[in-house]
């Protein structure tokens, strides 16, 4: 066991891709002697070459458009968009030719590109560094959707990512990117498939939905409502895309009642299809709608005012108490 | 302020022609091209082949079995010439005119209309030709080819990636980004940018103050600007450029000079936007007739042999008609193909859905 940031943890994830497969490359703004502004990708390049973490020009619809090409000639390249404000240079790459060339091949061509993305706020940045824009992906058929909450997960989905023969748009909680955790990486036994949810912590009364940075917020609020003698149930998703629905299901059904809680805005946000889901599969054992939790339909704001933007601890109770409430 | 008004007849400043539209051969001090013959009689074929397809092709959407076909005509000198100067370990992006570099990769030219009469997105296997699928997003394929070289670069391979794209597309980031992508890593790749004078509607002027050759010193490799009627000069250069990639000397960007002879696409109507007269000066630099006049000129092919080919293409064009329509429509469950190259769950569920319902439906 090794005590790991998660920070640290999809950097030694990276490392153990590239020193198993010499196809994967590591590509990026910063990316090789900075070792990343987040320093995820720290040494890497020392150890590897400039060969294989390259330092890429500052254009984000070159990172994807290149990789993809690199791709088509056998490589895996594992991306990084600096920030999550600036993933949207790329978007045209990702959205219509990275997601959609292989159904175009009609199966002749795999693209096992990750596109690792630094999300959320909470860390006191200008705008356009603190964004959740993960129902744009989701939204894009083609493109797998992950999201990890910690340590653990960061180093086993990392590689995972990268051994996957899809596209991989891969969220990192940028403000847990310091949080750390005892990881086993002498064995992969713990490993659970990339595209399921577990139950971070087994409740009865009500089920937290959450993924990336709101896990811990989720995880906090439920140990404070047990404290009020209220048992939640807080499920981890991971993988937005596919959604793990049967875990989603079988606890709703148990509970009878669901909070999401994202950083994203509500509106149009990932809880709204989760809703959905739940409402088609488990109307009959709902004690009340389902209730979601994020960020405000406004822009980002700027961070003296994010701590109120962004669903808290008390924010999640009170959603809590209104499905109670019915 | 230089605006490159040279659309019409007379024939740009720097352009590399080896053969006149007359069908004189010309020296040019760069560039030399020694062909057989067997290899103009060649070029030549290729060039009348691939002008039936693309007529075949018009034709089949006139008549409604297309939905829709973007014409090469004009710019066949241009597809040949460089395609022709590929060899087999060479990669090439096209853009969604390609129909003469489809051909000279080996491409089965009804594989080509499974786009067009929407029955998949892109019917052969790039791997396969060395040919990647079409790509509509205007610029999108440039940053995919440059990644390509990159992946060649790094497999210490001795090949070269060649990308097409369109005078309109010289705007896109896209295409400045692989620019720039390309000099940076010295990328082993050829921009072959065919100047067809015309995006849609647009004239070169609305893209562009300079001429679009002249772009590449910008970026830090050489530009050629090239007759893209002329065959053999598009040969000529082409091939130059492709192995001064292969021994290391990174990016060229070549501006085919040509013309647009038919529409943009076969929705597309010219007379809204340019004169009558322009296409009439560009109908006497036609690529196919002047090799024709050079054959005759120097007495390397005769009547038969042109007949001969005539009679090719019209067999071409039948087969390419008949099987065309011998095509079949997909099944409606194709829909939840390929998506992904594992599986996933969502797909799986929606088509299992959608196969009850369509079975609903049955008597």
């Amino acid at each position: 066991m090794t005590v790991m940031t998660l920070s640290k943890a999809l950097n030694e994830g990276m490392r153990k891709a590239m020193e198993d497969d010499p196809k994967v490359l590591i590509m990026g703004e910063d990316v090789g002697k900075l070792g990343g502004v987040f320093r995820v990708t720290d040494g890497l390049q020392k150890d590897f070459g400039e060969d294989r973490v390259i330092d890429t020009p500052l254009a984000e619809s070159g990172i994807i458009g290149t990789a993809i090409g690199l791709a088509l000639r056998g490589y895996r390249p594992v991306c990084e968009i600096q920030f999550d404000g600036f993933v949207f240079p790329a978007a045209d790459q990702i959205i219509t030719q990275l997601a959609k060339m292989p159904m175009r091949s009609l199966g002749a061509i795999k693209l096992p590109v990750v596109v690792r993305i630094p999300c959320g706020g909470g860390i006191g940045a200008v705008e356009h560094h603190s964004e959740s824009p993960e129902a744009y992906f989701t939204h894009t058929a083609g493109l797998r959707v992950v999201s990890c909450s910690n340590p653990a997960d960061a180093y086993s989905m990392i590689q995972q990512a990268i051994r996957s023969d899809d596209p991989v748009i891969f969220f990192e909680p940028k403000r847990r990117y310091w949080e750390k955790a005892d990881i086993d990486t002498a064995s992969t036994e713990w490993w659970k498939p990339l595209h399921t949810a577990t139950t971070v912590r087994a409740g009865s009364d009500v089920t937290l939905l959450a993924y990336g940075p709101m896990v811990k917020t989720c995880l906090e609020a439920a140990a404070a409502a047990a404290e009020d003698g209220r048992s939640l149930e807080v499920i981890d998703l991971r993988s937005l895309n596919p959604l793990d629905e049967p875990a989603v299901m079988e606890s709703v059904r148990r509970t009878g009642r669901a909070v999401v809680v994202h950083e994203a805005p509500v509106n149009s946000g990932f809880g709204a299809e989760l809703a959905a889901r739940i409402t088609e599969q488990c109307f009959y054992h709902l004690e009340a709608p389902v209730l979601r939790v994020g960020g405000f339909s406004t822009p980002y704001p700027p961070s003296k005012l994010e701590e109120h933007y962004l669903p808290d601890l008390d924010r999640v109770l009170d959603a809590v108490d209104r499905a109670f409430g019915y | 302020m230089t605006i490159d008004a040279s659309r019409g007849a007379e024939a740009p400043p720097d352009l590399v022609q080896l053969l006149t539209p007359e069908g004189e051969r010309v020296e040019h001090p760069d560039y030399d091209i020694d062909l057989t013959p067997e290899e103009v009689r060649s070029l030549y074929r290729d060039l009348v082949l691939v002008r039936r397809v693309d007529l075949e092709a018009v034709a089949l959407q006139r008549q409604g079995e297309l939905g829709i076909w973007a014409s090469l005509l004009g710019q066949e000198a241009a597809q040949i010439g460089s395609g022709r100067a590929l060899t087999d370990s060479d990669m090439a992006f096209p853009t969604y005119r390609e129909h003469g570099v489809a051909w000279c990769r080996g491409v089965d030219p009804v594989k080509l209309l499974g786009l067009f009469r929407g029955v998949n997105h892109g019917g052969w296997d790039p791997k396969e030709h060395n040919f990647h699928l079409y790509t509509i997003v205007i610029g999108s394929q440039t940053l995919h080819a440059v990644g390509y070289a990159m992946g060649v670069q790094r497999d210490d391979a001795n090949a070269a990636t060649i990308v097409y794209f369109g005078d309109g597309a010289t705007s896109q980031g896209d295409v400045n980004e692989s620019f720039i992508w390309a000099s940076v890593t010295n990328a082993p790749i050829v921009f072959f940018c065919q100047n067809n004078q015309w995006a849609i509607s647009e004239p070169l002027e609305k893209q562009t103050r300079i001429p679009l050759y002249r772009r590449a010193s910008g970026f830090g490799f050489p530009g050629v600007r090239v007759d893209g009627n002329d065959v053999f000069a598009c040969l000529a250069v082409t091939r130059k450029a492709l192995e001064a990639a292969r021994t290391g000397q990174g990016p060229t960007l070549v501006e085919a000079f040509t013309y647009r002879m038919g529409a943009h696409t076969t929705t597309d109507d010219p007379t809204r936007y340019r004169v009558a007269s322009e296409l009439e000066a560009w109908k006497l630099k036609d690529p196919i007739e002047r090799v024709k006049a050079y054959l005759f000129k120097n007495e390397l092919a005769d009547q038969e042999f042109i007949d001969a080919v005539e009679a090719e293409a019209d067999q071409l064009g039948a087969d390419l008609r008949r099987r065309c329509l011998a095509m079949p429509d997909p099944e409606p469950l194709a829909i939840f193909d390929h998506v992904y190259s594992e599986p996933h769950a969502l797909i799986e569920q929606e088509r299992a859905q959608f196969a009850t319902y369509l079975e609903g439906f049955r008597d």
